[in-house]
């Protein structure tokens, strides 16, 4: 299989895909933990969502397996439709305290 | 040998088969169950008449009724009774074999043993049950309606015990008995339970006993180890059986008397376990008479007789009963006549008086201890029920010095005058009953051989003058003199204004009466001829004792029967043999004590006469006199304050035990549960409350907890791998 791989996809690709994976997955952490808007949280963790698809792309090219990208549709078909129904619960929230701070919302706890 | 090899292999000794009992069983005679059945029938009907919040007599009228049908059981039974002995079986209790031998087999099952001394118990027993009951429906009144039910239903439990005791034909059976009047003791002397001194007094009563209750135990079972059955029947075969039986040696035979006898001296309140005895007088009079003076406190007398040929084995054990008895006489004797309290008196007489009955038992003249406990039974309870009278009539005052002349007032008369017969009987006045049966002890201490017996004897027949002195105290202080009185304490509504003593009405009288009667008419037997033997001596009462195993305590028995083959390798059967014919000023002993305890109690009674009747002024001079001299002050002070002999338990074993006890609470509740168990659970609370702020609930803080523990996982992972913490390959 690594013969495979070393011919359709090199080392150094593979490389340069999970970096931008990781990139991409830090920047929705860091996006997520840092901003207080629940739009732009949510945008945040549509970035990670799509770091963890690139790396299953990548792996998927390295590995020589089609199961990676058919995960990936999957993935996608199931985001989109997350991100419907985190787009509504937004909007609710919205209308429960007119604002789209996060801090507003603490009752979730001991 | 060592005691242990005696101990368990008696299969391999020449042990002899199964002993084959000689007593009659008459299954016929089952009809004498209801002796057991009534005071229970009346124990349910009581609990019943509680539950209905009954206001009337009916329990008192419930329990009077049964406890008479039980008595005229008993007297039916000994119309038909048969020498040598009934066993009457009525329930199948405990039945177990689990092999062939001697040791294999247990059995104590649910029956009756019937015979003269069981016959004698039972008889006076529930006689007394049944007057006490009718005097108790008058005095207990003032409780009608709340704890009048509850008291007769201890009653019925008490009588149901001490037939169980009296007639099994087991020593377990006994001990249920034995455990039962234990509990309905403590069940009536705890029962004004609102009075602290009350709740004491119970508790104290249980557990002295407790310490002979433990010593009964481990005789039962020492008797079955060693005799392999615990029946009486059996038992008395085995003895009969003659002298050279392997069970006779060894160190358990040696253990049994004692062990019995701490039992004994448990119930039957003796040195040093006396001490519940007298603070039991926080329970309603008719207890005190019924239980903590005729009955219960018998029983011990009554094991000892019952197991008398455990005695004969070991001389040492019945030396020390009759020391024991003795120096108990002595010292409740020295106690009761500085008290005031007309109870306790009675109640430290009750202690003497069972002394003089031990000291009888240890000088080998059951028959002696068994007739004091009769003619006791009867003027010991009267006493009690006169100062439970004057007690009811006067709002609970039982101050000698605060009552005078009780004979001249209104309504008294009888309580007067029958307490005079009580007195008498007591004291030993000659011709009465008390007179008689003391003198039986007092002489067979002087005629039986034994260690300082006859020191013993002037010993007892000094306490018989001071019984005479302290009896007639009371008499003459309380009934005779000029009329006046200071009423007690107790609240009465049913008098407007000024106190006024309610007399006694018919019930408390009758009884009063019937029992002054029984105390002169229970000097008869000793003048009734044996029917049983001949060439005895003793009356009636002899004849009652003469098919227990404690015939041997009769005088002129010893010669042809069975004492000198169950034990003539020991030297008591010398003892039990009148072969030395000792003499008092050259006079039989008997005929000679008949002038030295008439005597002695007449001095008692004039000495009575002279300092609370004729010179009251007198007393008090004395008394303060000896108050003054320092040689001789701790005396009367010592007497007064019963020899310190409750401050010694205090200090010796409530003090040790009462410390030992806190520290056993400290360490219980710091170390066991604050270190143990609250410690542990107060870890997780601890590691709860340190990581309590990660879950403030804001969003952000959540995801990075999230993050945080992601990432630590992540980096021990990282590290397993570099390190190859998995087995070096992933």
């Amino acid at each position: 299989m690594s013969l495979l791989a070393s011919e359709a996809f090199s080392q150094a690709s593979l490389a340069h895909a999970i970096l931008l994976s990781g990139a991409l997955l830090s920047i929705g952490i860091a996006g997520f933990l840092s901003r207080r808007n629940l739009i732009v949280m949510f945008l945040c963790t549509e970035l990670m969502f799509q770091a963890v698809i690139v790396a299953m792309v990548a792996f998927g090219r390295w590995y020589w397996d089609f199961s990676g990208q058919v995960f990936v549709i999957f993935i996608l078909t199931v985001a989109a439709a997350e991100a419907a129904l985190a787009l509504a619960l937004v909007v609710l929230l919205y209308r429960r305290r007119s604002t789209l701070d996060a801090e507003v919302w603490t009752e979730l706890r001991e | 040998m060592t005691p242990i090899l005696t101990f368990i292999p008696k299969l391999s000794m020449s042990a002899p088969a199964v002993p084959v009992s000689d007593a009659i069983i008459s299954p016929n005679l089952s009809w004498a169950g209801l002796i057991l059945l009534l005071p229970l029938v009346s124990l349910v009907l009581c609990g019943l008449c509680a539950a209905m919040r009954v206001k009337s007599k009916l329990p008192a009228v419930i329990t009077a009724a049964s406890l008479a049908g039980a008595f005229v059981t008993s007297v039916f039974l000994y119309l038909n009774y048969e020498p040598p002995g009934e066993v009457i079986p009525l329930l199948d209790w405990m039945n177990l074999t689990w092999g062939e031998g001697r040791f294999e087999s247990f059995t104590a099952n649910f029956s009756l043993y019937i015979d003269s001394l069981s016959l004698l118990w039972i008889m006076f027993v529930t006689g007394l049950g049944t007057l006490i009951t009718i005097y108790a429906s008058e005095y207990m009144e003032p409780d009608l309606g709340k704890g009048y039910s509850r008291f007769f239903a201890g009653v019925s439990v008490f009588l149901f015990a001490m037939a169980a005791l009296v007639l099994s034909d087991n020593l377990l059976m006994l001990y249920l008995g034995w455990e039962g009047v234990g509990f309905a003791s403590y069940w009536l002397i705890g029962y004004y339970f609102e009075r602290p001194a009350a709740v004491a007094a119970a508790k104290k009563a249980f557990i002295v006993n407790r310490i002979g209750d433990l010593g009964l135990a481990l005789a039962i079972y020492l008797i079955w180890t060693t005799f392999g059955t615990v029946q009486y029947d059996e038992l008395s075969t085995i003895f009969a059986a003659g002298s050279m039986n392997p069970e006779f040696e060894g160190w358990t035979t040696s253990a049994i008397p004692f062990l019995l006898m701490l039992a004994a001296f448990g119930k039957s309140a003796q040195l040093p376990l006396y001490v519940w005895l007298p603070d039991a007088m926080e329970g309603p009079t008719p207890v005190s008479a019924l239980i903590h003076a005729a009955t219960m406190v018998t029983a011990g007398i009554y094991l000892i007789a019952r197991t008398y040929q455990f005695f004969l084995l070991e001389p040492v054990s019945l030396h020390v009963i009759a020391w024991v008895g003795g120096l108990t006489a002595l010292l409740a004797a020295t106690i009761g006549m500085a008290q005031h309290d007309i109870k306790r008196i009675m109640a430290y007489s009750t202690v003497s008086q069972l002394g003089y009955m031990f000291l009888g038992l240890g000088v080998l003249t059951t028959y002696g201890a068994a007739y004091h406990v009769f003619t006791h039974a009867f003027f010991k309870a009267l006493l009690f029920l006169t100062c439970g009278a004057i007690m009811h009539g006067f709002a609970g005052q039982l101050d000698l010095r605060k009552i005078s002349g009780l004979r001249h007032m209104k309504g008294w008369r009888i309580t007067a005058w029958t307490m005079l017969i009580g007195c008498l009987a007591l004291a030993g006045f000659p011709l009465t009953s008390g007179f008689f049966s003391k003198d039986a002890i007092l002489a067979e201490a002087f005629v039986t051989q034994g260690p300082g017996f006859e020191i013993l004897g002037w010993m007892a027949i000094f306490t018989a003058g001071l019984t005479a002195y302290y009896t007639f105290r009371v008499w003459f202080r309380v009934c005779a003199g000029p009329a006046s009185f200071e009423p007690g304490d107790e609240q009465h509504d049913d008098h407007g204004g000024a106190f006024h003593p309610h007399a006694p009405r018919f019930a408390i009288n009758m009884v009063l009466v019937l029992l002054a009667v029984g105390s002169l008419v229970a000097a008869v037997p000793y003048f009734m001829s044996n029917q049983a033997d001949d060439r005895l001596v003793g009356g009636w009462v002899a004849d009652m004792v003469h098919d227990s195993p404690a015939r041997g305590g009769i005088p002129g028995f010893s010669e042809t029967h069975a004492v000198h083959a169950i034990a003539d390798s020991h030297e008591a059967a010398a003892h039990a043999g009148e072969a030395a014919h000792p003499t008092l000023f050259g006079m039989d002993p008997h005929a000679a004590m008949y002038w030295i305890s008439g005597t002695v109690g007449i001095v008692g009674l004039l000495l009575a006469a002279w300092l609370h009747l004729w010179r009251r002024s007198a007393a008090d001079a004395i008394k303060a006199w000896l108050y003054s001299q320092f040689w001789i002050a701790w005396l009367p002070r010592a007497m007064e304050r019963k020899w310190y002999v409750d401050e010694f338990y205090h200090a010796v074993i409530r003090a040790p035990l009462w410390i030992l006890g806190h520290i056993f609470y400290v360490f219980d509740r710091f170390i066991i549960d604050g270190v143990c168990v609250d410690g542990i659970a107060r870890i997780p609370r601890g590691v709860a409350r340190w990581l309590q702020p990660l879950q403030a609930g804001a969003v952000q803080s959540l995801a990075v907890v999230m993050a945080g523990g992601a990432a630590i996982i992540l980096l021990l992972m990282a590290l397993f791998m570099q390190f190859g913490w998995f087995g070096g390959q992933v």
